[in-house]
């Protein structure tokens, strides 16, 4: 039965574009204080435009409607859970919102001068520091902007420590239930591919990791705990294994939510990681992006850390642009400040023993889910679940429903889906991560869904092949829109003044 | 509930867990602070930095008033705490900006696809450039020096380890302008593109159809960078581009003391399927709607791997949709005469003080000292509450004695005379 939800009335919204009227604007501008210039006479006709051809025309009370539409055309954590696997989708505590806007940090030019700039960098500072006790690691860096961002950094820095040894190597191993991101960033960095295998309890096989190290294997990329939720009980022999051949562990905290006050990636032989703030740290996913992707790092690395690196010297903090060992920029300025604010405001909130409830909480939700949904889908991974576990829809595909139709009939029980086909380990995986934030009713709630869906597909299955049944969009076709792409709207109407703007460009 | 799942405490939940892995002290992190005790560490150290102060720094980073209705739209939790629109059927708010952004960013910049964002224009700049790699299956690139210096910086490192050799070309020491023949001396048959951006760090407006009649003759691409997007409200639009890679933080973003911005790469339709990063395409319901989706996820990381052409995932959807709003209340004819604001103030400004350079400018130009250090005059201005220009010495050696202006909307007449009263003395 569907208890979290009923229909209600949803308004329609045209585009932009089709609501436009030639004149509206929802613009104000103070009147001109200096003489006005004649564009075209200081900067050229040919380097000058006449018109943005079909750009927006609407009043201001249009634009709030027009959006405001839209947004109730989205689910969101705001309106329950939003179980997507990997991607720690907990609150997102709204000072947070409020302390990124003021003034004085909101406005402040990343070239305006230190002296005039104290207060922003105490804030990055005492983040900094927070996230090496976080982790266990020496030094930090927060110019990434994201997550595979954070990685590109780290294996640069792998690269750039190991070339200073005297040999880049070649290859990077990566678990087979790693992110997508970690092959695509070391092709970046300009290394080879190697796949591992996971054993049959979902971890690295050790077997197999040992049969492919040699001296051309700069460093390993793991998750841990990893993507099947299960913490890599071997990780300090994976470490020494690594370690014995000059090797580095890199580590993807992508589930860093697992072990906040638990356990530090420093303590288990990580040589350096990225975070994900808008993961671990609660700053907002922004329907995606931004996000923020701090690397952490032991101390030989540190030399290699993308430059500036902040410094504290006689009380006042400056930037440090005398690295000769930095892998050099990765990101214009200093990173994405406004996260780094909301970060330490959520560090601040919580306090040291507030992430450890956190972390405690996150697991015991996820394990809740687990068993109370295992007897109605495939567990194949049966290893204790961390923050995350991962069903299999074998159960459900043999009466032919899949994965992705689950997951769409969710939708019509009031929830946003969890993380549909990943890890590719699993068949038609089905990966969910309730996160701390949910209280047992909410859970309760989104387990009896699960359970019902179970039913459904044994006593209905077209129900569920057709869902969602009950939102404003039906099942989407996405093959239609890969296939013709229509990826911009394009004004059908010949507009009558394109011949007079035609010759100047307009 | 921990007797549904068969546990005493919540640490029976971490048993798998080898216990040298574990830590056995609490964090040294402070006990938790009360929302009040938050708000009012922030508001101290936003005290601490420059308050009550008129700037007039630009380079890469522009005051521009900020409307009100951006905050309001952005703050909905709809779009703050949903995530990429993976799941179309419950997205359509974030999609549909989505798709109207790629829309406004085309006509703004008279390409005819452009993705859904990129982190900031620094980064955008070797996606680009490695996007060119993969068209042309060229490997060197040739980059303005008068493109952004810290742009120029992330561009090494992202090109160091793909084979991609990086060549800088001259400015016209007069006019600041692209030295066409260094430029020229510079390509060669392995030059996949040639990088330049207009305005160029200088504020000087480049002329983008000659550059491309340089590369495209020798085969390469033409990428046009722009990092003051309010320019092109006035500028004929870089169509003469193979790729155009900008920065839109002039478009409501604050400048959070450089990010969180968004970037974002357009080009022509022929080179779709080489973009980097996140695209939305209209499509239909199975009731016969229109309705959008995430598509052509084959170029993504998450589907190809390591054969991806980024490494790219989440991207800047929540700053994307604060340049959608502003594009939106401003419009065909605020953002023209927004822009029209902007030159007028520069120019007024610039009337006052010593130019450096010839070239047209529309927001920013660069000032002699005429023999002053620019840390002097900074000074002088720091005790009229003014933040001066940035001294170039710092990227252009060659140009010590000079500084970097930049005057929006928001400069006002008083401060603007003020700047060319302190030049003057």
């Amino acid at each position: 039965m569907i208890r979290k939800v009923r229909q209600h009335i949803n308004q329609n919204e045209p585009l932009l574009f089709e609501r436009s009227s030639p004149g509206k604007g929802g613009y104000q501008l103070p009147a001109l204080d200096v003489p006005a210039v004649d564009a075209a006479a200081v900067l050229g006709r040919d380097k000058t435009r006449t018109e943005i051809e079909d750009f927006p025309e609407v009043s201001e009370v249009e634009a709030i409607r027009h959006f405001t539409r839209l947004s109730t055309h989205n689910y969101a954590i705001d309106l329950g859970l939003y179980p997507l696997g990997s991607c720690t989708m907990k609150y997102n505590p709204r000072v947070n919102e409020q302390v990124a806007r003021i003034e004085g940090l909101a406005w402040a030019h990343p070239y305006q001068p230190e002296t005039l700039a104290q207060g922003i960098l105490e804030v990055m500072g005492t983040l900094e520091k927070m996230l090496a006790e976080i982790t266990g690691m020496d030094a930090v860096s927060l110019q990434p902007a994201a997550g595979a961002h954070g990685e590109f950094t780290g294996i640069l820095m792998i690269r750039a420590l190991l070339e200073s040894r005297g040999n880049p190597r070649k290859r990077l191993l990566i678990p087979d239930s790693a992110h997508g991101t970690n092959p695509a960033t070391a092709t970046m960095a300009g290394y080879a591919v190697e796949n591992i295998k996971s054993n049959d309890c979902g971890m690295v096989d050790l077997e197999a990791l040992a049969r492919s190290m040699d001296e051309d294997v700069a460093a390993l990329m793991i998750t841990n705990p990893n993507t099947l939720g299960v913490f890599e009980q071997n990780i300090t022999r994976i470490a020494e294994l690594l370690h014995a051949k000059g090797a580095l562990v890199y580590m993807d905290g992508a589930n860093m939510n697992a072990l906040v006050g638990v356990a530090r990636p420093g303590d288990f032989g990580v040589d350096v990681m990225h975070l994900n703030l808008h993961k671990t740290f609660s700053t907002p996913h922004g329907g995606g992006g931004p996000g923020s992707g701090p690397v952490a790092v032991k101390k030989p690395l540190a030399p290699f850390l993308p430059k500036p690196t902040l410094q504290k010297s006689d009380g006042r903090w400056s930037w440090n642009y005398d690295r000769p060992q930095s892998i050099g920029r990765v990101r214009a300025y200093y990173g994405n400040v406004g996260m780094h604010i909301r970060a330490l405001a959520y560090i601040l909130a919580h306090g040291g023993d507030g992430l450890r409830n956190a972390t405690l909480d996150a697991v015991l939700n996820a394990t809740y889910i687990r068993k109370l949904v295992e007897p109605y889908y495939d567990l194949p991974h049966t290893a204790a679940t961390m923050h995350e576990c991962v069903f299999s829809d074998e159960r459900q595909a043999k009466r032919g429903v899949r994965t992705g139709d689950i997951a769409k009939r969710l939708i019509d029980y009031g929830f946003h889906p969890y993380t549909v086909s990943f890890p590719l380990i699993v068949r038609g995986a089905m990966m969910i991560e309730p996160t701390e934030t949910e209280s047992k009713a909410e859970l309760d709630l989104f387990i009896d869904a699960l359970i019902s869906i179970a039913k459904e597909v044994d006593e209905d299955p077209e129900t569920v092949l057709k869902a969602p049944h009950h939102t404003r969009t039906s099942r989407v076709d996405e093959v239609a829109a890969a296939r013709r792409p229509i990826v911009r709207w394009r004004n059908e109407r010949v507009p009558s003044n394109r011949s007079r703007t035609a010759g100047s460009g307009g | 509930m921990l007797a549904a799942i068969g546990a005493t405490t919540l640490e029976d939940l971490f048993s798998q867990l080898p216990p040298e892995v574990r830590l056995k002290r609490p964090l040294a992190i402070a006990p938790g602070q009360s929302e009040y005790e938050i708000v009012d560490y922030f508001r101290r150290r936003g005290e601490e930095n420059a308050n009550g102060y008129a700037s007039f720094l630009g380079a890469g980073v522009y005051q521009h008033y900020r409307p009100v209705l951006v905050d309001t739209i952005v703050s909905r939790g709809e779009f703050l705490t949903s995530y990429t629109p993976y799941q179309a059927e419950i997205a359509q708010g974030t999609l549909t900006t989505i798709f109207e952004f790629q829309t406004m960013i085309c006509q703004l910049t008279g390409m005819e696809v452009a993705n859904a964002s990129m982190y900031d224009g620094s980064t955008a700049v070797p996606e680009a450039a490695m996007m060119a790699m993969r068209i042309t299956g060229r490997d060197r690139v040739v980059a303005a020096r008068t493109v952004h210096p810290e742009y120029r910086e992330v561009l090494q490192t992202y090109a160091q380890h793909q084979g991609m050799p990086v060549v800088e070309s001259s400015y016209a020491p007069d006019s600041g302008a692209l030295d066409f023949a260094d430029l020229e001396s510079k390509l060669d048959d392995q030059t996949a593109a040639v990088v330049i951006q207009s305005p160029n760090f200088f504020g000087i407006v480049e002329d983008v159809r000659r550059a491309a009649e340089l590369a495209h003759r020798r085969g390469a691409l033409l990428i046009v960078v722009f990092s003051e997007a309010v320019s092109l409200g006035i500028l004929e639009p870089p169509r003469d581009a193979d790729i155009v890679a900008g920065e839109l933080q002039s478009f409501a973003i604050s400048p959070v003391y450089g990010g969180p911005f968004a970037g974002v790469i357009a080009t022509k339709e022929k080179f779709m399927r080489q973009l980097p990063g996140r695209l939305v395409g209209e499509t239909k319901d199975t009731r016969g709607n229109r309705a959008f989706c995430l598509t052509l996820a084959t170029r993504e990381q998450h589907i190809r791997r390591e054969k991806a052409t980024s490494n790219i995932c989440t991207n800047q959807a929540l700053i994307a949709l604060m340049a959608t709003v502003f594009m939106t209340v401003y419009g065909k004819l605020g953002l023209r005469e927004l822009a029209e604001q902007n030159l007028a103030k520069a120019h007024y400004l610039a009337g006052k003080l010593p130019l450096r350079f010839s070239g047209p400018f529309f927001n920013e130009f660069v000032a002699s000292t005429n023999g002053r250090s620019p840390d002097e005059i900074n000074e002088t201005l720091l005790g009229k509450k003014i933040i001066g220009g940035l001294a170039l010495g710092r990227f252009y050696p060659e140009l010590g004695n000079t500084m970097l202006l930049c005057a929006t909307e928001m400069s006002r007449r008083q401060e603007l005379d003020a700047v060319g009263e302190v030049f003057a003395q």
